[in-house]
């Protein structure tokens, strides 16, 4: 088997990726990707990237057997990938640890983050300040309102929250607005992009970084159960933690990749967030091609997900070109089974997990029914509820 | 010759400087986009960049993004566009029309489709932001077989190596982004734009347009004395804005006279 080796050099997954912004980004590009490319290897960045993973995230993540979950459901056993214990309890610092590293190589003063539901907004605050990097985080305002705990964190952090009145308001538009900013202050600021999408090199940057997730899970899996699991399943947004986990897999023969989408409301609703599952037309957005949630004329439309995290209407050209060459597999869970999923976890095994991870859940326990006891099935566990218990609440019309 | 050439050889030889107004198609209302075009013209521009509107118009700053929103209220989209396109050329077959938008509503019909339906419509040349020459080498064939200019940007930042790999696959002109920042952004510093066209012009024989940030006819002035057109796009869409349906026309006509004499004096 040919060993897998993208992008290309100018960051293309066959026809996706690739650079497509406007002339003023293209040297501020070209510089980061000089850049990643003299410290992805260098052996004192990545020993320094190494420590702080280490001993400011708390890494490496366990893997834990969820039997009582596994039990309950019949079928395959359910391991789960415990990014939720990172700290700011989600894998996103992973990412963050590393651009900000960069950012300080390359004498950025300044870093400018974008985030929907707050978490990678809180990683890159959290990393500015250990770092005394000045931050200003670009934020929906409509997601401002519905993820307040969040911005007051970054606040405390003492990240400027900038809330995005344009568009739809949501993270496509806080996306959009961060690109304003840098091309604006291109010369002292280094955009930290939260997940695998953007122009190159972010979607391979990203990558690189969550692919601890999969290079840790590997080594545990073999201590834990003697072998690589039947099928390794991780939510789909952007698509950073299923990439993560998925990468180190890729060459592993055997190892069924499975990334879950929004299917909000219904897939046959048109209310979701899952372009890969509907085959949504191909076309550019924020810089690079892939399938994308759009009208007719090539307009973006609005997503639907209860999980602010997974509600973009694009998803990371990687997994665009491992869907196409069927080395991963791409399914959607509606709002209402992963909120099944969500209380399962809860109740069994006493973890409250992110909205967006339960989507996973949902599918592994719909997958692991029709598995034999003897078979495993990893879930990327990406990030802890805490943040979600109000949207929780909302639906059980409860008021905190 | 294409239109966009003939233009820019007539206006030489007669030492001019091209004013060249952008409005966005749709803006305020698609009812209004042609007798606005029709406006332009009649006042004094000497071709037209029509603004394609699009969800997500990242190299925009607020002004040209409302724009987009109160078109796309309309569901103006690039159909509609090439619509408009057709609707103008009827009574105005001189006027050189260039698009300027993003790539995936192009993407959304397809790039020979696309170039058919904007041959079709008589468009002369089209500026796509998010598409810098690497990505696009399919298209500039397509609208090259079918006599229309891809008309690239140049910015702040561009390399004199990558100036020479954009002008080798640019016609009709190069436009030069004269500040870092989005359309509209600050006050542009004409001694540094002087100079990095002076150098770009080096470099191609093409028509130089100069853009972002001209605000007034004295920045209007300042940049026609060192290009071969100036690029008015925020401002004039702020008078759209500021605007009603009953003196929209003859405040866009009043704007497009000041910098018409502006731009004439230098």
């Amino acid at each position: 088997m040919q060993l897998y080796d993208m992008p290309d050099a100018r960051g293309h997954f066959g026809q996706y990726g690739g650079t497509f912004v406007a002339e003023t980004l293209v040297e501020a590009l070209e510089e980061l990707r000089v850049m990643y490319e003299k410290y992805r290897h260098d052996p004192v960045f990545l020993a320094e990237y190494a420590y702080d993973l280490k001993h400011f995230v708390g890494r490496p993540s366990p893997i834990y057997h969820a039997k009582r979950l596994s039990d309950k459901v019949g079928g395959a056993q359910i391991y789960l990938k415990r990014e939720d214990l990172n700290h700011t309890g989600a894998h996103k610092i992973n990412n963050t640890i590393g651009q900000a590293l960069l950012a300080k190589r390359m004498g950025k003063p300044r870093v400018i983050a974008e985030t929907g539901a707050g978490q990678h907004g809180v990683a890159t605050a959290t990393i500015a300040a250990r770092l005394g990097l000045e931050c200003v985080v670009y934020m929906g305002s409509e997601d401002v309102k519905r993820q307040a705990p969040n911005v007051f964190r970054m606040k405390l952090l003492g990240a400027t929250v900038v809330p995005v009145e344009s568009g739809s308001k949501t993270l496509k538009d806080a996306l959009n607005e961060a690109m304003r900013d840098w091309v604006t202050n291109v010369h002292n600021t280094f955009y930290i992009i939260g997940t695998v999408a953007g122009p190159h090199p972010y979607p391979m940057m990203v990558r690189d970084f969550q692919a601890v997730i999969g290079v840790e899970s590997k080594v545990q899996m073999l201590e834990m159960v003697g072998r690589q699991p039947d099928a390794v399943v991780a939510c789909v947004g952007g698509g950073s933690n299923a990439m993560g986990i998925f990468y180190p897999y890729i060459d592993v023969p055997n190892v069924r990749l499975i990334g879950v989408e929004a299917a909000g409301l219904g897939m046959e609703t048109g209310q979701h967030a899952a372009p890969l599952t509907a085959n949504s037309p191909v076309g550019v957005l924020h810089g690079n091609r892939t399938y994308l949630m759009q009208d007719n004329d090539g307009n973006i439309i609005e997503t639907h997900s209860i999980s602010a995290g997974l509600d973009y209407p694009g998803v990371g050209p990687e997994h665009a070109w491992l869907k196409d060459i069927k080395r991963a597999e791409y399914v959607a869970v509606t709002d209402d089974d992963a909120m099944a999923a969500f209380h399962n976890l809860c109740r069994t095994e006493g973890i409250i997990p992110a909205l967006e991870s339960s989507h996973a859940l949902a599918y592994a326990e719909k997958l692991a029914k029709t598995m034999s006891k003897d078979q495993v099935i990893l879930v990327n566990l990406s990030g802890r509820g805490d943040k979600d218990i109000n949207t929780v609440a909302k639906l059980a019309n409860i008021t905190l | 010759m294409s239109r966009i050439q003939s233009v820019f050889s007539t206006l030489k030889q007669q030492g001019k400087t091209a004013l060249i107004p952008y409005i966005t198609a749709g803006d305020p209302h698609p009812k209004f986009t042609v007798s606005l075009m029709h406006t332009l013209v009649e006042h004094g521009a000497d071709m037209i960049e029509l603004g394609v509107p699009f969800s997500d118009p990242m190299a925009d700053g607020p002004v040209i993004q409302r724009a987009s929103e109160r078109a796309l209220m309309h569901k103006v989209g690039l159909t509609a566009v090439l619509e408009m396109v057709k609707t103008f050329r009827e009574t105005d077959q001189a006027t050189p029309i260039i698009l300027m938008g993003y790539a995936n509503p192009i993407e959304a019909i397809g790039a020979v489709a696309f170039a058919d339906r904007a041959k079709a419509a008589d468009v002369d040349g089209v500026i796509t932001v998010d598409y810098p020459p690497e990505e696009c080498g399919g298209f500039v064939k397509e609208l090259r077989a079918h006599d229309i200019d891809p008309v690239f940007l140049l910015s702040p930042t561009t390399e004199p190596k990558r100036v020479e790999l954009i002008v080798n696959q640019a016609s009709g002109f190069v436009y030069y982004v004269s500040l870092k920042g989005v359309t509209g952004a600050a006050n542009l510093d004409i001694v540094e734009v002087a100079s990095r066209v002076a150098s770009i012009r080096q470099q191609t024989s093409l028509p130089v347009g100069v853009g972002f940030g001209i605000r007034d006819a004295a920045t209007a002035k300042a940049t026609a004395a060192i290009a071969d057109a100036v690029v008015v796009g925020s401002r004039m869409v702020l008078a759209i804005e500021a605007s009603n349906e009953t003196n929209l026309l003859s405040n866009v006509a009043t704007l497009m006279a000041e910098l018409k004499a502006a731009v004439d004096a230098a």
